[in-house]
């Protein structure tokens, strides 16, 4: 150990805190041109589905959270997406005014309900549903997750499980018509805080604060990923029982990583539901669950960024298809599924941070020879051009 | 130094019937370096399996510093101090030697520690020195995966040593490389078995003649003779599971050695 | 007693179905670890393909519409086999040992095939017809160049943006010309009934019980069907191939077994059988595009149930499944005792929709002690 070395290490160390702050920055441009830009150049229908699409970026990176980095492909999320938006369904449905002639969300009456359900009662009180959007979907994630990891069950079977599951809460939330409203859902939400859910000006804080949530989901799996855990994170990926002969024990990792996602997807469901005014066993559908990796295939795995413009991208290229042509829409998707499989496995960003970049310089005239490895990315010759001098 | 580090009585493992360990007994003192040799088949690799926790014994059990590891898993074993590098190299391909570096020599390895814990600047500077060690300290942040066969090799040894276990398991470290850096890794366990217990599995007879002081010789899943490396070369019954045929005065038998020391292929086909 | 004979029967019922449907998905995933979630729109393929022969054999009535079941069985298998085999060239063979990506890609296929019968018609065919016969002919006619390494890429461009837009003209020409003879649906988004043939219907009496002759036929097939696929795997060379490629695949292609055919011929084989449980399944109810979704999931916890290892895994799994489902289903167990939250409890359970919710917690704490399902691949090999 030199002097020099830990100068260099500073050094690194520097560099790496600075390109950070321009991180920070960029994001904090995007988040502001987000919500003081984009809602003067587009219309009330589509800032509505651009808030909507946005929420649906936040599940997009807790799956890329827990595929891109840790390789376990779960084809759940679509029912911790549906519990956390009915948490906090239900606590808007129990916002009834005091003059209304029952007292029990209105399902309940018509399917001759007179008491409410002990598990409705503490969704009376904000702060509650509002740990409940993130809690009880984690806590989901992290039992399953506990009772699969331990046994070592991973790889397909796990994709499998957790399709099951969604098949599982589908059958019940779809069953249970005293108790949540089947398959109608929870819907036609009335006020929050007071306030009409439906009024533009609601809808619009629905908006920024989901803005500013993808910045924090953002922020989040960004410190999860970059430092020594997440490195672990991409070690179980690479190599699981490797990694527990350096004397980790894979299985508490593995189960973090899905509660966390888990209660991504959550809060997700819960912004999701704010601004389409219903919640119902439709989100459980397992399609809607493969449907959401597949963003992240299209962004890019291992890629926040790619997970977030992944989930942009294919929805609104659904919603404009779907419109246009109902009936191409499902060959598409099948197309897309298939394409990104084979043609782009690591997705655009991962397209455009190898090819793009090349094509790039081969525009501008600026290629590089691509010698294996790059000649003058070759370390070994730099150390020797830095040491031995010219 | 009599203490045992590793002391495995009456060992039989067996997968649906088969026997791969059969009655196995073993033992080696604290800071011995010890070198274990075997023809194919032998169960060289189920031993390492058992010591390491992947495999559980049938019958037996497997002490390490007196306590018995049959309730323990992998990587509990692993933090208890054994550390094992396995016979084709497993590094993370993805990240770099710094990184794979690092998370081995991470000293709280549970969940919570690992996401807050800032890494301290000792594990830092003993990664550096690793690298060092290694050789890998210009390609410390280029991807593992480019490394080439020999370097990730080096790499997985350093890993080993990062964790600074008490008892390291390596098993065929040499498998194909080349002379030169067949002769280095030989050095590099040479200097390690100053302040570690090591068991090396190795079929490279010259390299086990660099560095054994005893060896082990396993046949059939039982211990078959042990010594040093004169004594287990002139063994008729070591002689016998090498050559595959009964020492008898007609057929007068090919010293071991040169046997032994022609191109491993010849012994082992792997 | 005939109660319970009666649930053990129906059980069964539901078990050969699932077994039916599972087999070929346990034989695919145990040689290549691949799970095919076109699984399911196979069987659909194989359902619609019993309606087709069922349609053609009413026109000829007579006697000759007693037996369609048998033409269709045949008819289901191929067709089945013929999707599967193209699947398999076409897409999953390029992605071997990217199990999660298989996944994905063949869920890709199942949207599209669900899609496709719904708006398949005459147009369509006729276009994709044109199209495959242009594309697939044109790169076989560049492919003898002896440049084309080079030029491959601009090939496929060229001949792709070609061929699509003549099969496109084609069919928009047939359909300006004959209108809607040609551009309305074969099948359509609606389900479609297939008519069982007259001794399929009814059933055996049992006291007060019937036992459906469908049913009956279904377990007599699936028996056949596991004693065929048991046998060929078993007894023929091409098992043989199909169980050394299972246990090792490296030191099988080593030894001059044809790998890439082996696994070829094993993903046809797993979707005909696919085809023929979808036939099967046509018996008991109409015909839909989402006639597989309703099996994919219950067969795949057959599969993690039972393990990878053994044929027999698939066999014990299903049954129990399919037993448990029922019983629970039924509410049978609420009978059983009179200690009343029990009652309450195996009540709250017993429709069909929520007998999988218990079979599914089952299966979880059943993992708890076999994680690897019934029979699980056993040997140092498996977890390298």
């Amino acid at each position: 150990m030199t002097a020099e070395a830990t100068l260099e290490r500073q050094g690194i160390d520097l560099a790496k805190r600075r390109s950070l702050l321009i991180e920070a920055g960029i994001v904090a441009a995007i988040a502001l041109f987000f919500i003081f830009i984009v809602p003067l150049l587009l219309s009330g229908f589509r800032l509505s589905l651009m808030g909507r699409f946005l929420s649906l970026a936040i599940v997009a990176l807790g799956i890329d959270l827990i595929w891109g980095y840790t390789g376990l492909l779960s084809l759940g999320h679509g029912v911790l997406f549906a519990l956390g938006g009915y948490a906090i369904a239900m606590h808007l449905k129990l916002q009834i005014p005091p003059t209304a002639s029952s007292q029990l969300p209105e399902f309940m009456t018509l399917y001759g309900v007179t008491e409410l359900p002990w598990f409705w009662q503490p969704f009376y009180s904000f702060p509650f549903s509002a740990l409940a959007v993130m809690l009880i979907p984690a806590l989901l994630a992290a039992l399953l997750g506990y009772l699969v990891f331990r046994n070592r069950i991973r790889g397909v079977y796990f994709s499998i499980l957790t399709q099951a599951m969604t098949i599982i809460f589908f059958n019940f939330f779809n069953g249970q018509q005293k108790l949540i409203n089947g398959t109608n859902g929870l819907t036609d939400f009335q006020t929050f805080f007071g306030v009409q859910v439906s009024a533009p000006s609601t809808q619009f804080v629905f908006y920024v604060v989901t803005v500013l949530l993808v910045v924090v989901a953002y922020a989040f799996c960004r410190w999860l990923t970059s430092g020594r855990f997440g490195r672990l994170l991409v070690a179980i990926r690479d190599d699981e029982s490797r990694v527990r002969f350096s004397g980790y024990d894979p299985t508490g990792f593995k189960v973090l990583v899905f509660a966390v996602s888990g209660a991504l997807a959550g809060i997700a469901g819960a912004m999701f539901t704010l601004q389409t005014g219903i919640i119902s066993p439709k989100a459980m559908d397992i399609a809607f669950s493969i449907e959401m990796v597949i963003w992240v295939a299209v962004g890019g795995r291992a890629s926040l960024v790619g997970a977030i413009i992944g989930a942009l991208l294919v929805n609104f290229a659904k919603s404009l298809l779907s419109e246009q042509f109902p009936e191409v829409w499902l060959f598409l998707q099948g197309g897309l599924f298939l394409l990104v499989v084979m043609v782009l496995p690591s997705g655009l960003v991962g397209w455009l941070r190898t090819r793009g970049l090349e094509l790039f310089r081969q525009i501008t005239g600026k290629r590089k020879l691509s010698t294996y490895p790059a000649l003058e990315e070759d370390p070994e010759v730099e150390h020797e051009r830095k040491n031995l001098g010219d | 130094m009599n203490e045992k580090i590793l002391e495995i009585e009456n060992l039989t493992v067996s997968f649906d019937g088969f026997k791969a360990l059969n009655n196995l007994n073993f033992s080696m003192d604290a800071g011995e370096l010890r070198v274990v040799i075997g023809p194919n088949g032998a169960g060289k690799t189920t031993f390492l399996d058992v010591i390491t926790g992947k495999v559980k014994p049938t019958e037996g059990r497997v002490l390490f510093k007196g306590r018995n590891l049959r309730s323990y898993a992998e990587h509990a074993i692993a933090q208890m101090g054994i550390g094992r590098k396995f016979q084709t190299p497993r590094v993370y391909l993805n990240l770099t030697p710094r990184e794979n570096l690092e998370l081995s020599c991470n000293r709280n390895k549970r969940v919570f520690p690992t996401l807050f814990r800032k890494t301290p600047s000792a594990e830092r500077r003993t990664v550096s020195g690793l690298l060092e060690t290694i050789g890998l300290t210009h390609k410390a942040d280029m991807k593992a995966g480019l490394l080439s066969h020999g370097e990730k090799q080096w790499l997985e040894i350093g890993m080993l040593v990062a964790q600074s276990p008490d008892l390291l398991l390596v098993d065929e470290p040499v498998a194909g490389l080349t002379d030169e850096e067949t002769f280095r890794t030989g050095e590099l366990l040479l200097s390690l078995a100053e302040s570690h217990s090591i068991i090396v599995i190795e079929h490279d007879m010259e390299f086990v003649h660099q560095i054994a002081r005893k060896v082990t010789v396993l046949h059939e899943g039982t211990v078959l003779c042990e010594g040093t490396m004169d004594e287990v070369q002139h063994d008729p019954r070591v002689i016998e599971v090498y050559l595959g045929r009964e020492v008898d005065a007609e057929h007068p038998v090919t010293p071991l050695e040169d046997a032994l020391l022609e191109p491993t292929g010849t012994l082992e086909v792997n | 007693m005939t109660s319970i004979l009666d649930g053990i029967f129906s059980g069964l019922s539901i078990g050969s179905i699932l077994l039916l449907a599972a087999l070929g998905l346990a034989i695919v995933f145990g040689l290549m670890g691949v799970i095919n979630m076109a699984h399911g729109e196979l069987m659909m393929l194989g359902a619609y393909t019993t309606y087709v022969v069922q349609n053609g054999f009413k026109s000829l009535g007579g006697v000759a519409f007693e037996f369609y079941i048998f033409v269709a069985l045949i008819a289901a298998f191929i067709v089945a086999a013929l999707v599967g085999l193209v699947l398999e060239r076409g897409v999953i063979r390029y992605l071997y040992g990217r199990p999660l990506e298989t996944l994905l890609a063949t869920w890709g296929v199942s949207l599209i095939l669900q899609q496709f019968v719904r708006s398949v018609n005459w147009v369509m065919a006729i276009g994709l017809v044109i199209f495959c016969v242009l594309f697939f002919g044109g790169m076989r006619l560049v492919a003898k160049r002896a440049d084309f390494e080079r030029i491959r890429g601009w090939a496929i461009a060229i001949l792709l943006t070609l061929s699509t837009a003549i099969s496109f003209l084609v069919g928009y020409l047939l359909a300006q010309s004959f209108k809607l003879a040609v551009t309305q649906p074969w099948f359509g988004a609606q389900n479609k009934d297939v008519t069982a043939p007259s001794w399929l219907r009814g059933g055996l009496p049992m006291g007060a019980y019937q036992l459906p002759y469908a049913r009956i036929f279904i377990m007599l097939l699936t028996i056949a069907c596991v004693v065929g696929v048991y046998l060929f795997l078993q007894k023929s060379p091409w098992g043989l191939r199909i169980r050394s490629v299972t246990q090792n695949r490296n030191m099988s292609a080593c030894l001059g077994i044809p790998t890439q055919k082996v696994d070829a011929l094993t993903f046809a084989l797993g979707s005909g059988l696919a085809g023929v449980a979808g036939c099967a399944v046509s018996l008991l109810g109409s015909v839909g595009p989402n006639t597989g979704q309703n099996y994919i999931v219950s067969t795949f916890m057959v599969v993690v149930v039972g393990g990878v290892g053994k044929l027999e895994g698939a066999v014990i799994g299903a049954l129990i499944l399919g037993i448990l489902e029922y019983v629970i289903g039924t509410g049978m167990l609420a009978t059983l005792t009179t200690f009343q939250p029990l009652v309450d409890f195996f009540t709250f359970f017993a429709t069909t929709s929520m007998a999988k919710v218990m079979v599914f917690f089952l299966i979880v704490v059943f993992l708890q002690f076999r994680p690897a399902g019934l029979f699980p691949q056993k040997g140092r090999t498996v977890d390298a």
